[in-house]
C-alpha cells in the first residue's frame, strides 16, 4: 500500500470517529489540518483569558467596597486558571507554551477584540462580567461538545465557573441600577458601550468566516456564529429589560415567525478595525504582557536555579 | 521473594473516549511495558476501558490529607465563588 493510500485510509477512519459523535484524543491520528486549526482555535481561546485579566485588574485597587473587591479578584484567579486549562490542552497537540506566547508578543496570534475596549467605570465591571463573560458562556457551552476531547473537557470545567462570573456582573448592574441617577446612568452607558462588542465576540457572519466550514465538518466548532449570537441577543433581552435600561439596538424587534429578535447591523468596519489591531487598546495589551513577562524571568531563574542546586545535591549525596 | 523486587505501579483507565482517565487500582510490575500488559489483563477482562495510562507509584506526589485543613483552608471562606452566592430574582435567574 503507498503512504498516500494509507493516509486517506487514516482520514476515513478520524471522519468516521468525527461522524459517531466519538473524541478524538492526543495520541490518535490526525488530518495536519485539524490540528493547526485546533491549536490555532485553542490558543487564540487561551491568549483571550489572559489578556481578559487586563481591563478588570485595572479596577481591583478602585472596587467600591472589600466585598466587591474580593469577588473580583477571584474571577480575575478564574481567568488565569482558564488559560492554563487552555493551553495545557493546546500543548497535547504538539506545540509548546513558549511558541504560543511567542506568537501572542509577536502579534502573530490574536485573542478576542473585546479586550482592546478599554474598561472606563466601575460600571464597565458590571458590564463585562454580564455581556462578555455571557457571550464567552454561549460559546463555551457549545464547545463542551467540540469532537477534540482535551479542549471538550477544559470546557467542561471552565462552564462550572464562569456561571459566577456572569452573575456577579449582572449583580453590579442591578446595585447601580436602583442606586442614584448617577449610578443608573453610569450602568446605561457601560452597556451602552459593551452590548455590541459583545455582539462582536461570536465573529463575523456565518457567510463571511474563513473558518467555519471546515471547523463544522470537524465539529470543532459545533454552532454556528450567527446561530450563537442569536442566543446570546435573545437571552439578554429581557435581562435588560428587567434592569429598566433602554436597549443599545434601537431595531431590536421580536419576531414572532422565527421565534427570535431581529436586530440592527453589527458595525463591521469597527469589528475589522480592532481585528488589524487599531482598537483603543491593542499596543497597551501587549506592551503590559511583554512587561509582565519580562519582569518575571527572574521568578523563571531562580527556579531553575533552586533545580539545579537539588540535582547538584543529590549527585553529592549519591 | 522476588515479588518484592517489583515495582508499584498506578493504573488509570478511559472507560470511554472522551472522558477523563480514572484511578483504577495498582500492581506490581518489571517496567512500564508489562505494568500496561498486567493492567489489560487485570483490570480491563470486560471491556473497561479504551486506553490505560500507568505511573509509577513512586513518581506521585501527593497531598497529605492529614494537612487537608491547613492545605484547602485560604479557599474555604470564599462562598462567592459560587453561582449560587447571588441571589438573582426569578425573571433573570436562568444566567
Ligand atoms: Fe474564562
Ligand atoms: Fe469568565
Ligand atoms: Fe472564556
Amino acid at each position: 500500500m503507498s503512504s498516500e493510500q494509507n493516509i486517506s485510509l487514516q482520514e476515513q477512519q478520524f471522519m468516521h470517529k468525527i461522524k459517531a459523535e466519538e473524541k478524538i484524543e492526543p495520541k490518535d491520528w490526525m488530518p495536519e489540518k485539524y490540528r493547526k486549526n485546533l491549536i490555532r482555535q485553542i490558543s487564540q481561546h487561551a491568549h483571550s483569558e489572559v489578556i481578559g485579566m487586563q481591563p478588570e485588574g485595572n479596577f481591583l485597587t478602585r472596587a467600591p467596597s472589600l466585598r466587591r473587591k474580593a469577588i473580583l479578584l477571584s474571577k480575575i484567579q478564574d481567568e488565569a486558571g482558564h488559560g492554563l486549562y487552555l493551553y495545557s490542552a493546546a500543548e497535547t497537540l504538539g506545540i509548546t507554551r513558549e511558541e504560543m506566547i511567542e506568537a501572542l508578543q509577536s502579534g502573530q496570534a490574536k485573542y478576542a477584540s473585546i479586550f482592546n475596549y478599554p474598561a472606563l467605570t466601575w460600571g464597565d465591571m458590571g458590564a463585562i462580567g454580564w455581556l462578555v463573560d455571557g457571550a464567552a458562556i454561549v460559546n463555551q457551552v457549545s464547545l463542551q461538545r467540540t469532537s477534540y476531547g482535551p479542549y471538550s473537557r477544559g470546557m467542561i470545567r471552565i462552564c462550572k465557573e464562569e456561571s459566577f462570573h456572569q452573575r456577579q456582573g449582572y449583580d453590579i448592574m442591578l446595585s447601580l441600577v436602583n442606586g442614584t441617577p448617577a449610578q443608573k446612568a453610569m450602568a446605561q452607558d457601560s452597556l451602552n458601550r459593551f452590548y455590541w462588542p459583545a455582539l462582536m465576540m461570536f465573529g463575523p457572519h456565518d457567510s463571511e468566516s474563513a473558518h467555519s466550514a471546515k471547523s463544522m465538518e470537524w465539529k470543532i466548532k459545533r454552532e454556528t456564529n450567527d446561530d450563537l449570537r442569536q442566543k446570546f441577543i435573545d437571552q439578554t433581552a429581557s435581562q435588560i429589560e428587567f434592569l429598566g435600561l433602554e436597549h443599545p439596538d434601537k431595531e431590536l424587534k421580536w419576531n414572532e415567525e422565527r421565534g427570535h429578535y431581529d436586530s440592527g447591523e453589527i458595525d463591521w468596519e469597527e469589528f475589522h478595525n480592532v481585528i488589524a489591531g487599531n482598537g483603543h487598546c491593542n499596543r497597551q495589551r501587549l506592551e503590559h504582557h511583554i512587561k509582565a513577562h519580562e519582569e518575571g524571568a527572574w521568578v523563571r531563574e531562580a527556579l531553575a536555579a533552586y533545580n539545579a542546586k537539588k540535582q547538584a545535591n543529590k549527585a553529592e549525596a549519591a | 521473594m522476588q515479588d518484592n523486587a517489583l515495582e508499584l505501579f498506578e493504573v488509570f483507565i478511559r472507560s470511554k473516549r472522551g472522558l477523563d482517565h480514572k484511578h483504577v487500582g495498582s500492581l506490581h510490575s518489571e517496567d512500564h511495558a508489562q505494568a500496561l500488559e498486567y493492567a489489560r489483563d487485570v483490570y480491563t477482562r470486560r471491556s473497561e476501558g479504551v486506553s490505560i495510562w500507568v505511573v509509577k507509584s513512586a513518581d506521585i506526589c501527593a497531598s497529605q490529607e492529614d494537612d487537608a485543613e491547613n492545605f484547602f483552608d485560604p479557599n474555604d471562606d470564599k462562598p462567592y465563588r459560587h453561582a449560587t452566592y447571588y441571589d438573582l430574582p426569578d425573571a433573570v435567574n436562568n444566567m
